[in-house]
């Protein structure tokens, strides 16, 4: 081959090198942008609902599109009582299975186990949202909360919470399928960090005597804190934002009420039932607000999980 | 009792509540899938896959939904691998320790886990409103949205177990940079990055959320990609959610089809990830 040829072509490879190197650096750009790109949309939609209302937006209870007034506190506080319940039971339910999957499983179910325990995360929020509403709201509705009336209902203080009729449809049945579905994204995280307790710390505690629930308590967890505080972090990103299965369960109204049986709504299950229907530009806007607090407050909360899980990567890199 | 007596039984009683936190989650998982079967198994008919969505109280299917949920998940899987891929190989290969890279990484894992809906409003916004009405191209973009991130990360991991011997190998015959990653990396990683794509799928056959203000319904079969389109999700959304009982057995029929596509997928992409990582 002659060198001319030889050298034309590695020229030509050259400038493919160049190109694919910029191509895939600029595509990573983008996924970049993407993220800034939702926050200046979100922004921009927003905009005329913040500049209308004013800070009072954040505190007001109003939400009346034949008035045009809007306000986001009811689906601000749906969001977060909802996100709670959730964590509330989702949070000691996914330790438990993590602590189940990594000490106490024989090693032949862990693989099947773990998997269908991860199956529960790849059903659609959707599937959850029928189920709830067919299936869950009136069994809860003819059992568990009547029950729980009866039980705790004129306990002074806490029967607050269990007050009013049992309608099925409510916070508690929303926090409840939520824990549920943030349960496979928690134990996920809190299983893979357990994994990275070395055996040394494990095999010393029970050479001097400890039993597996004394090991997981004062050696696994401390060990791990930082880890667990992460994945459920990450559990709560998930909930606050979880949108279809809410929106068939909570009853959607913008109210806030003590009782846990008591309807009402979360910011996404607002933007799904009320976005196509909006009609005036502030009604829109203020659709859009919403999405932007809940972006906000999901990215902060998301943050600081990867912060946190960051960190407990480094130090098992050294 | 002997302390050791009540540690025992502290531990017997801390170990039966882990193993009914596991009973819980699975117990939760079959009612699941036993209610799907149960009342969607009636709604299964030839008319389902044939005919389009009805108005209330007359015979119809879900054929134009399932083409459009179909269509949609495919375009947007076509349009989202190629960028989940590229960002990934940056990651795995040109970015690595950098700080670009550190920051893509930290975004990547944020838009992960980012509430769906935040990316309809997003395409909302940037699409529809430009475009002026709902379309199924809006909802593929929004669909594509999700699927970038699922393919980035599990890009990015397969590309990594790639052992550094064969890049050495490959450069130290003089093949240029981009040759090596496309023809030798890639070709190691096959396994791994078609199971982040079928993942990828899974998690977009099911979603609502984005396409509710994107591609919105349709009540008509419809294959104009510039025009609203019908999907199962939105479709089960709006017919379970009706008075009607006819709808509510489609709504059942549609969520069957498509949580038993989804597991499927799911456990078809789990066996080929143990295959690939048997045979490296």
């Amino acid at each position: 081959m002659a060198i001319a040829t030889v050298s034309a072509q590695l020229g030509r490879q050259r400038v493919f090198d160049v190109l694919f190197r910029g191509a895939t650096r600029a595509f990573a750009g983008l996924v970049l942008l993407l993220l800034g790109g939702v926050m200046v949309a979100l922004g921009v939609g927003a905009w005329p609902a913040f500049s209308h209302f004013g800070p009072a937006f954040l505190t007001s209870t109003a939400w009346n599109p034949v008035n045009d007034q809007y306000g986001a506190l009811p689906a601000i506080f749906g969001t977060l009582m909802t996100s709670l319940i959730a964590m509330l039971i989702g949070v000691p339910l996914a330790v438990g299975v993590a602590v189940f999957l990594t000490e106490l499983c024989p090693p032949l179910f862990r693989r099947p186990i773990g998997t269908m325990i991860e199956l529960l995360a790849a059903v659609p929020s959707i599937i959850y949202g029928i189920w709830g509403l067919f299936v869950l709201a009136p069994f809860l509705q003819l059992t568990v909360q009547p029950f729980l009336i009866d039980l705790l209902g004129d306990i002074p203080v806490i029967g607050v919470l269990f007050e009013g009729p049992p309608l099925g449809l409510g916070m508690l049945t929303a926090g409840f399928i939520l824990a549920m579905m943030v349960l496979p994204f928690i134990t996920a995280v809190v299983r893979d960090v357990f994994l990275t307790v070395p055996s040394v710390l494990r095999e010393s505690a029970y050479g001097i005597g400890a039993t597996t629930s004394e090991v997981v308590r004062s050696i696994v967890v401390p060990y791990t804190r930082t880890g667990i505080i992460g994945g459920v972090m990450l559990g709560l990103g998930r909930a606050l934002g979880e949108t279809m299965a809410v929106t068939f369960v909570i009853g959607n109204a913008h109210e806030i009420h003590a009782s846990l049986f008591a309807p009402g709504t979360t910011i996404s299950a607002t933007l799904a039932n009320e976005f196509t229907e909006a009609v005036t530009p502030l009604y829109v806007s203020s659709l859009f607000a919403l999405g932007f607090i809940l972006f906000v407050i999901t990215f902060l909360v998301l943050a600081a999980a990867k912060l946190m899980l960051l960190q407990l990567e480094r130090r098992a890199g050294t | 009792m002997s302390r050791y007596g009540r540690r025992r039984i502290a531990n017997r009683v801390y170990l039966a509540l882990s193993f009914a936190a596991t009973a819980l989650g699975l117990v939760f998982l079959f009612l699941v899938l036993y209610a799907l079967l149960r009342n969607g198994v009636p709604a299964l008919s030839g008319p389902l896959f044939t005919q389009a969505t009805p108005p209330p109280g007359s015979a119809g299917g879900l054929a134009n939904a399932i083409y459009g949920s179909v269509v949609m998940t495919i375009t947007a899987t076509l349009v989202g691998t190629p960028i989940g891929v590229l960002t990934g190989t940056f990651l795995a290969e040109y970015g690595k320790d950098s700080r670009l890279a550190a920051v893509v990484r930290f975004v990547n894992d944020i838009l992960l886990s980012a509430p769906s809906i935040i990316i309809g409003l997003f395409v909302y916004e940037v699409v529809v409103k430009n475009m002026g009405h709902f379309s199924a191209w809006a909802g593929s973009v929004a669909l594509a949205l999700i699927v970038i991130p699922v393919v980035v990360r599990t890009t990015e991991n397969m590309l990594v177990l790639v052992p550094n011997s064969l890049r050495e190998a490959a450069s130290a015959l003089g093949t240029p940079q981009w040759r090596v990653i496309v023809e030798i990396i890639y070709r190691a990683a096959l396994q791994g990055m078609l199971t982040g794509v079928m993942l990828a799928v899974a998690r977009i056959a099911g979603e609502t959320a984005p396409l509710l203000f994107t591609a919105l319904n349709n009540q008509f079969w419809s294959t104009d990609m510039n025009a609203p389109m019908a999907n199962l999700p939105v479709v089960i959304f709006q017919f379970a959610l009706s008075p009607y009982s006819d709808w509510q057995v489609l709504a059942w029929g549609g969520a069957m089809l498509i949580t038993l596509t989804i597991l499927v997928l799911n456990i078809l992409a789990r066996i080929l990830a143990s295959w690939s990582n048997r045979s490296p």
